[in-house]
């Protein structure tokens, strides 16, 4: 096994998108999600990018005999609607898992917010994420990535906790400074648990600027990329490179000879042996980390920032953020299932991105993604759903009351066992 | 008459009096001519004979072309005069207009001119060309009236041409001024000058509240002998109230309206937060659009109230009655209305509405409360006291629908009967 490694990650998240839902819904019709969109979209990015790109990667997997390794993180927004609308792209993963080649990562279920919000919900998506994936792919997911590669020494510690000894995240330059991306790091309060740190400039180069005509290095070529990771990777073990999955097919289209590059990749750096491919897991137990990275402040691999603002930058998100973790507590009283579900998908990140108001330094990017003309409608919107969600999480919660009074009623004259809140588990 | 719009094409409340007061008129026994840029031929016609300007070509003026040009030579044509439109929509026009000036801009004679009829961005050129098309008509039916009655500065142009041409006297109708769509020192200096023009010209000026008639005199220095107000009323006939299932169980605050800055929109929301202080049983509802909505949904989240505060957007025509039909408040905080309409449609339909006193609506509507549009706190108090204290809010909706309903435009148009008699020699 050559020295040095390439890890390579795919992140597979598709948000679940609400409808337009008005004033005059509030109340009245508690569905919330724009189905006809979810499943067209849906239905669409499987034929242009997870079909066809599962389909390359297990010929190419099995091709390499082993030495073509991939990792993938599904959010479970994605993986509920492969179930409802694709159920062909789920086999293909199965396929891709049952290679042995192929490392699930955990992350939230909800592709959410959450380890910035609530442990408890934090703790409640990861566990229900893990189940779904050993439900669906039969492997236990032992690296994490949090939503968007968020990251700070205080998500660290929670995740440990959890039980990952492996964590992916963004190797930000304002966290970086002089060091490489290229090495394992510790985390600067719970050192046991290692960090994988993205490759942004070389990841870029694939996920963003591939089909750019406008780019100064256009065509890109596996011996010229080659050529840059080896470069980049000189004096350095381990070149991460991280990126949507989406890039395959749908960001890069497949004119863009984006498939073909791929298929030539693995065989250009197996014959080059400088690098063996590794999954993150594997990674850490191949290298041992240089340093501890202290990060007291979220990091992500969003927006020039690379910070959480894309989410949580301006007073329309912090409102929305706020006024739907207020309901946690509640939620938990109440246990009820289908309101739980509803807080998960209303959780997605996605819809706070849509209220990002950054137009200018990434503009494009963001609006490449959004289902609004304007963050204001986003928000509006939200507002709306998120209030019909609280008149029937406010609902459930009286009827609760209402239901134990006349348990207490029924119970007090024969004082047998003592009556009890109902303690409600989370699902 | 001179209109620029007629129901049940409308932009604006400016049709919906327009047809109120020829409909008043006629039952005072007042025949009226109804002039307008564009008819469709699906208006109304019971109460007024309709003239289609795009239907009239020019070169009619045959012999007094001379002394047509002559008399109507004062009328310069501008371009991007929009009066109701927002910062993007206002540089979408521009760009409209740009490609439009490639053509041929003249006014050339023996042609019709098909006007659209709409707040667009040749509306300058059209109300130049409404002035002439509108002298045409005057001439051709000379015999036929006693009195030019032309409805905001649209028309003005077209009544001092009729009047210059035929010498008949002028009545000019202000439903709202300069003042009204900007602040004072922020106005389109170019329809205040049609605006003071038309009101020298005029025999007599009638405004639609004693708020507006204040600004005719102090702002555009007309005579107060020949200012006269005559409050709108509202036409309520064929109105069936809507039955609507609520969906909230909490009470509902409406504003409804352009969020512009002469509805004092920030006030409501400022009263909104200090309200959701005292109760939490309380939803605000902010319908309509403008330029300023943006900087209010930011504002209602900074204030964190947004689980509280909603925005519809711009509602059409049902939802518009349906709004109404969800409130149990109805609120219009404005900094500047000339009259305002839409309190009296909330009180037709039974809810309890608090107005500013700087709006015209005020001076008729004893039952409504009436508030300065700075005074949040004023606002906040009426707004917790109506929902809080039932017999307040069932008083206030039973004397307020009353109070509405004896609004009519019959009364309102035998004062303009008396002003017409007044300038008839």
């Amino acid at each position: 096994m050559a020295s040095k490694s390439i890890c390579l990650y795919f992140q597979v998240h598709q948000p679940t998108r609400l409808r337009l839902y008005r004033f005059f819904d509030i109340g009245k019709d508690s569905h919330y999600y724009d189905d006809f969109a979810n499943r067209t979209i849906l239905r669409r990015i499987a034929q242009k990018c997870y079909l066809p790109m599962n389909a390359q990667l297990l010929e190419q997997i099995k091709a390499a005999k082993g030495k073509f390794k991939v990792a993938f993180s599904i959010s479970g927004s994605a993986l509920e609607q492969f179930q409802r609308f694709a159920p062909d792209v789920i086999e293909s993963f199965r396929a891709l898992a049952q290679t042995g080649c192929v490392e699930f990562l955990c992350e939230t279920y909800y592709h959410s917010l959450a380890s910035l919000a609530s442990e408890s919900e934090f703790t409640h998506q990861v566990l229900k994420h893990k189940k779904a994936v050993e439900d669906l792919f039969g492997v236990t997911p032992t690296a994490f990535r949090n939503t968007e590669l968020i990251y700070s020494n205080a998500i660290g510690e929670m995740v440990y906790g959890l039980g990952f000894k492996t964590m992916l995240t963004e190797g930000a330059r304002h966290i970086m400074g002089w060091q490489s991306p290229n090495f394992v790091y510790g985390c600067d309060t719970q050192p046991k648990l290692k960090l994988l740190l993205r490759n942004a400039g070389l990841s870029d180069d694939i996920a963003f600027r591939f089909s750019n005509r406008g780019w100064d290095m256009w065509p890109l070529t596996a011996d010229k990329y080659l050529a840059w990771v080896k470069e980049s990777a000189k004096d350095d073990e381990i070149v991460n490179l991280f990126m949507d999955y989406e890039t395959f097919g749908e960001h890069q289209s497949a004119a863009s000879g984006i498939f073909d590059f791929m298929k030539a990749l693995p065989e250009a750096v197996l014959a080059d042996g400088t690098f063996s491919f590794v999954t993150p897991s594997e990674a850490v137990r191949k290298h041992k980390p240089v340093a501890d990275l202290d990060v007291p402040d979220a990091i992500s691999w969003a927006d020039e920032e690379r910070d959480v603002t894309a989410w949580l930058g301006n007073e329309l998100q912090q409102e929305a953020f706020n006024k739907v973790y207020a309901m946690t507590e509640k939620l938990s009283i109440v246990g009820d299932p289908e309101l739980w579900e509803d807080f998960g998908h209303l959780q997605e990140s996605d819809h706070f991105y849509y209220m990002c108001t950054k137009f200018f330094s990434d503009g494009e990017v963001h609006k490449y993604f959004n289902p609004y003309d304007t963050p204001y409608e986003a928000f509006i919107n939200y507002m709306n759903v998120l209030s019909d969600f609280q008149i029937r999480l406010d609902e459930k919660r009286a009827a609760l009351d209402v239901k134990e009074t006349a348990v207490q009623e029924v119970a007090a004259p024969v004082k047998k066992k003592p009556v009890t809140r109902k303690t409600v588990k989370k699902k | 008459m001179f209109g620029w719009e007629f129901p049940p094409h409308i932009a604006g409340g400016l049709g919906t009096a327009c047809e109120g007061i020829v409909k008043g008129l006629a039952y005072n026994g007042v025949e009226t001519l109804f002039v307008m840029p564009s008819a469709s031929g699906d208006e109304d016609q019971s109460a007024t004979t309709i003239i289609n300007a795009s239907d009239v070509a020019v070169d009619t003026v045959s012999e007094s072309v001379e002394e047509y040009l002559d008399k109507v030579k004062f009328i310069h044509i501008g371009t991007n005069m929009v009066p109701y439109a927002d910062p993007e929509e206002f540089s979408r026009l521009v760009d409209e207009d740009r490609r439009r000036q490639v053509k041929d801009f003249s006014i050339s004679y023996g042609q019709k001119y098909k006007f659209s009829g709409k707040y667009g961005a040749n509306l300058m050129e059209e109300v130049a060309r409404y002035a002439m098309v509108g002298g045409t008509i005057a001439l051709q039916r000379k015999d036929e009236f006693d009195v030019i009655h032309a409805h905001d500065w649209l028309t003005y142009y077209a009544g001092i041409a009729a009047k210059e041409l035929t010498g008949k006297p002028l009545v000019i109708h202000v439903h709202a001024t300069s003042f009204d769509r900007g602040s004072v020192d922020n106005i389109d200096t170019r329809v205040f000058a049609i605006e003071q023009r038309g009101m020298q010209m005029a025999d007599r000026v009638v405004t639609v509240s004693n708020l507006t008639r204040n600004i005719v005199i102090n702002r555009y220095g007309i005579d107060p002998g020949k200012v006269v107000t005559v409050h709108n009323a509202v036409d309520f006939s064929g109105r069936e109230n809507l039955v609507v299932e609520r969906g909230v169980k909490e009470k509902v605050v409406t504003f409804l309206g352009r969020i512009t800055y002469q509805k004092g929109p920030e006030y409501f929301i400022e009263a909104a937060a200090k309200v959701l202080k005292r109760t939490k049983n309380v939803r605000f509802v902010m319908a309509g659009s403008g330029d300023m909505m943006n900087r209010c949904i930011r504002h209602v989240a900074r204030l964190g109230i947004s689980d509280r505060f909603h925005f519809t957007g711009f509602l059409r025509g049902a939802d518009v009655q349906k709004m109404f039909a969800l409130s149990d408040v109805y609120i219009m905080p404005s900094i500047s209305e000339p009259f305002g309409i839409s309190p009296l449609e909330a009180m037709r339909t039974g809810v309890p509405s608090i107005i500013s006193k700087q709006s015209g609506a005020a001076e008729v509507l004893r039952y409504a409360f009436k508030v300065d549009f700075w005074d949040v706190d004023a606002m906040a108090d009426e707004i917790y006291a109506l929902l809080h204290y039932p017999a307040l809010a069932r008083f206030s909706a039973r004397a307020g629908y009353d109070e509405v309903n004896a609004l009519k435009w019959n009364g309102a148009a035998a004062k303009l009967k008396k002003v017409y008699e007044s300038v008839v020699k």
